[in-house]
């Protein structure tokens, strides 16, 4: 495969109610394997996957939030939440897990891979991409 | 042009699996290529031959699996999302220590390579689901 | 860009979330209990009616069809295409964006 494209996962559900963002994250991890330029996007209720502090224990679920650590080993290093989903409920960027990556070009630099974004900014990067997918 | 299609729901609840065979049904009428159907989430129960809808009505599965054998269509219905939710190969019975299958004809069960390759490959990708 | 609808508005966001993001000169479709958003004359229409300025609205005509929507119940400017109209525009537009 020659070609690079842009891949955009779009998740716009909350954790636990329903599978998909559990088996949305899957696909991001096996897509990682295919080296294309990948981000992901979080808007509406799908801001809730990545809220700090979830346990599922006495709801018998399996929490996968901890996952979400992993991406940036993935090299899935950009994470756009939308600034309005966060504002509608109530949240703010110190709700959310403080999710990382390391840059081996920067001297393997600890940094953010939340990028807190406004739904102007989200509107222009959704028309970059090639491929996109909702969970 | 080359389209590949991603199947999120399985037949009867939501109405995807309708509109995803509508819609590749026309794009083959006019002439365009199918490179895959990847069926993920509930769109792995497309995927069962142990179906018995009313008779009067459609019946979904076989549906899939005639317009795959007449257009020698790609339909993959994901591995990950096939155990959790029983839909098997003899391949994966003997695997899990299961005592029969139940893949429908047409169907061949796969990993998730297959839907990235096809957003990959394909000129569009469309996502049917709820 | 193709954006695909498929919820009724009176059920879930996702029409209006649609809106927020496609961008002038989208083609937006609705699609399975999405026609519903098509209706004049809701608490919905003025969204859609106010977005077809800038946005190109079309409605699948068998879910149309098969719901009992008649087209002249729907908001004016909003196209009618059948499934050859859907593939279409899946082929004109260079992406498609499912809002699920």
């Amino acid at each position: 495969m020659s070609e690079t494209k842009k891949f955009m996962y779009i998740n716009r559900r909350p954790p636990c109610g329903t599978v998909y963002p559990l088996e949305g994250l899957e696909v991001v991890l096996i897509g990682a394997a295919f080296e294309q330029e990948v981000c992901m996007v979080f808007i509406s209720d799908g801001v809730f996957q990545l809220k700090q502090g979830q346990d599922t224990i006495d709801s018998g679920m399996k929490n996968f939030s901890p996952t979400y650590r992993a991406l940036g080993d993935y090299e899935v290093t950009r994470l756009y939440v939308e600034r309005e989903s966060l504002e509608e409920r109530g949240l703010t960027e110190a709700d959310l897990m403080p999710l990382t990556w390391e840059d081996e070009d920067d001297d393997w630099a600890e940094k953010p891979s939340i990028q807190i974004v406004s739904r102007t900014q989200l509107s222009d990067l959704l028309e970059e991409q090639d491929v996109v997918f909702n969970f | 042009m080359k389209l590949a299609v991603m199947v999120n729901e399985g037949p009867y609840t939501h109405q995807a699996s309708d509109t995803a065979y509508n819609f590749i049904v026309a794009a083959l009428d006019a002439g365009h290529e199918i490179f895959r159907v990847f069926f993920y989430h509930d769109g792995v129960n497309n995927g069962t031959r142990l179906t018995t809808p009313p008779q009067d009505d459609r019946h979904i599965v076989n549906r899939w699996s005639e317009l795959s054998n007449t257009h020698d269509l790609d339909l993959v219905v994901c591995v990950a999302a096939a155990q959790r939710r029983g839909i098997v190969d003899p391949d994966e019975a003997k695997r899990n220590g299961k005592d029969s299958d139940n893949i429908a004809p047409g169907f061949r069960i796969s990993g998730l390579g297959q839907l990235i390759e096809a957003g990959i490959q394909a000129d569009r990708l469309l996502v049917f689901g709820d | 860009m193709l954006h695909t609808v498929n919820k009724s508005p009176f059920e879930s966001a996702s029409l209006k979330t649609c809106l927020g993001l496609a961008k002038s000169g989208s083609d937006i479709l609705l699609i399975e209990d999405g026609v519903y958003g098509a209706l004049a004359g809701t608490i919905h229409t003025t969204m859609l009616a106010e977005a077809a300025g800038t946005v190109s609205v079309y409605a699948l005509g068998p879910d149309l069809k098969a719901r009992g929507l008649p087209e002249d119940r729907l908001i004016p400017g909003i196209k009618v295409v059948g499934y050859d109209g859907f593939v279409e525009l899946a082929c004109t537009n260079d992406k498609v964006q499912s809002w699920l």
